[in-house]
């Protein structure tokens, strides 16, 4: 268990919105951002004070030498206070916890691995595309493919930085305002039925339902996929056992065991919410 | 220099009067990195059972306003694994640990594991934890679905029961939940126990108004952080007039200020709970802030600081 996490109070180094309800934070912390693995999280704390009582889970979204960066949905009081934080103040964090996503193939590198995001599911799928693009096979030739899911064209997230990171990236919108329409593990389905991926392995980050179908989807077609699961936590660090999901090996802690399980070890039909 | 704030809770003498609250801490090795667990007065274990128990079905907590929810059902791996894997990495710590245990279908099961524990020699004190909210109790003693620690015969039957199986220090662990805590606390004491601890968490609800469901899948939960802490505070006072026995006094706290709070209603030592999850350093914080206040004040010992309220008349 030689995992170290740190409590550190990083300087904010930058802040951009998307839209009204989208902000990507970067912090300065070089003992986070050295020691992250993609599909880590960190805890924040949004106010000094004692209301809003719990630190916040969030996504290590993308990490560039001593900095790392989290994107962030207001949808509560806890995130809409953390949007108002400002360049050159400081945040109190604890992480790199939980355990990421395992990304290197035990001898050539995993050839073609497909990420599909759901909503905010893109925000640590970024460093994951990032690593799977440092560790990948060079002779390899398919790219990495990314399948993004946002219920309107508005709510795509990341479409650039995937691109940028060299990915082929499609849109699966549910109103069709952008890319295919329906739901993201449908535009999956048919890519797939179609033989147009043809994945070694699939990262999955998303909304429960939205998890529970891909965890079906792949057991059909036989692509091993690790996905990463949301919860609400107290602690993050896995003291206070209430982010527990249901395994084929009995409760294990989203926060510590996790976030990031083999899509078939999740007991899905007495937890999908 | 350390003997200005180390007290005795029975026979177990601790360095310092600030532990950790059973359910809070882990086992310890969830803090490792996080903070300096040697510095600590005191680590409470999870409470274990004979058996080892799954839990409570999603969602087990919620943040609600200054405080949080919780139901996690006692989750643990029974007494046997847990003397097995987690008492060698408590020990390592070198703290005295200080372990919580309760019956989960018969009263017997609070002697049995109290025996359990006897030969282990790191093991400071026993905590009897009769004031769980989440668990349902078919204990004939306190009558179906009550607590023990709503029952003053009860929670007197219990603590002869294990006061006879061992000669470790025990505390008895107060539930907010009753008309009079003082009657409780007293029967406590009568019976045998070296310590009471209070409060546990005050049974709440929180209520989802979209699916109109309760927001904890068992529906009842246990309220704690700074929410109950005024609670906490009165109880603790209210205690400290009937009782000649330590109280460990908690219930939200968060700091070094309502740490003393705390001792100043009356408590012997302090326990810090909720507030593990959000600064893990929280405990040791508190040990240094009651020291430079003790310094400040010219007050030689943090005995001299127990129960030293100047009541207004």
């Amino acid at each position: 268990m030689g995992t170290e996490i740190y409590q550190e109070r990083p300087k904010i180094t930058g802040k951009k919105y998307f839209g009204q309800d989208y902000f990507n934070l970067s912090l300065y912390c070089p003992t986070i951002s050295r020691k992250a693995k993609p599909g880590q999280f960190v805890e924040v704390k949004v106010s000094s004070a004692d209301d809003p009582l719990l630190r916040r889970p969030l996504g290590i979204h993308s990490v560039k030498g001593n900095s790392f960066h989290i994107l962030c949905e207001i949808v509560g009081r806890g995130t809409e206070l953390l949007s108002g934080k400002q360049p050159g103040g400081y945040l109190d964090i604890i992480g790199p916890l939980g355990n990421g996503f395992n990304f290197r193939h035990p001898a050539s590198g995993i050839r073609h691995p497909v990420i599909v995001a759901g909503g905010m599911g893109v925000a640590p799928l970024v460093f994951l595309a990032e690593k799977l693009k440092e560790t990948k096979n060079s002779k390899s030739k398919m790219p990495i493919s990314v399948l993004i899911g946002a219920r309107t064209k508005k709510q795509v997230l990341c479409e650039k930085e995937f691109k940028a990171l060299g990915c082929d990236v499609k849109i699966a919108t549910d109103d069709g305002s952008a890319g295919f329409k329906g739901r993201v593990t449908d535009l999956l389905k048919y890519l797939l039925r179609a033989a147009i991926l043809k994945p070694q392995a699939i990262y999955g980050c998303g909304p429960k339902p939205m998890l529970k179908e891909l965890a079906v989807i792949c057991k059909k077609y036989r692509v091993p996929a690790q996905v990463s699961l949301e919860a609400h936590m107290s602690c993050g660090f896995g003291a206070c056992l209430g982010c527990a999901v249901k395994t084929i090996s009995g409760f294990q802690r989203v926060c510590k065991e996790g976030p990031v399980f083999n899509a078939q070890d999740i007991i899905w039909q007495e937890d999908a919410v | 220099m350390p003997s200005k704030l180390s007290v005795n809770i029975g026979r177990l003498r601790i360095e310092n009067p600030v532990m950790v609250c059973s359910g809070t801490f882990g086992y310890a090795e969830e803090f490792r990195g996080l903070t300096d667990i040697k510095k600590l007065g005191a680590i409470v274990t999870k409470t274990i059972t004979l058996r080892a128990r799954a839990g409570n079905p999603m969602p087990r907590t919620c943040e609600t306003p200054a405080g949080m929810l919780n139901s996690i059902g006692l989750e643990n791996p029974g007494i046997d694994k847990f003397i097995k894997e987690k008492i060698p990495v408590l020990e390592k710590s070198g703290v005295p640990i200080i372990v919580s245990i309760a019956s989960d279908q018969d009263i017997d099961e609070f002697p049995a594991l109290a025996k359990k524990l006897n030969k282990i020699n790191a093991v400071g004190a026993i905590e009897l934890n009769i004031s769980c909210p989440n668990v349902k109790h078919a204990h004939k003693v306190s009558g179906g679905g009550r607590l023990i620690a709503q029952d003053a015969q009860a929670t007197s039957d219990i603590v002869r029961s294990v006061r006879k199986a061992t000669r470790k220090p025990l505390i008895t662990k107060l539930s907010p939940n009753v008309t009079d805590i003082t009657e409780i606390a007293m029967a406590a004491e009568e019976a045998g126990s070296d310590a009471v601890a209070l409060v546990n968490t005050l049974i709440g609800m929180s209520i989802d108004v979209v699916a109109r469901r309760p927001k904890i899948a068992q529906g009842l939960a246990g309220l704690s952080g700074p929410a109950i802490r005024p609670v906490a505070v009165r109880m603790v006072w209210e205690v400290y007039q009937k009782i000649k026995i330590p109280i460990i006094g908690m219930g939200g706290i968060m700091d070094t200020e309502s740490a003393l709070e705390f001792f100043i209603a009356g408590s012997s030592a302090i326990s810090v709970g909720t507030a593990n999850f959000i600064n893990p350093r929280a405990a040791t914080e508190i040990i240094s802030g009651i020291e430079k206040y003790l310094r400040s004040n010219k007050i030689d010992s943090i005995k001299e600081l127990t129960g030293s309220l100047k009541c207004r008349s």
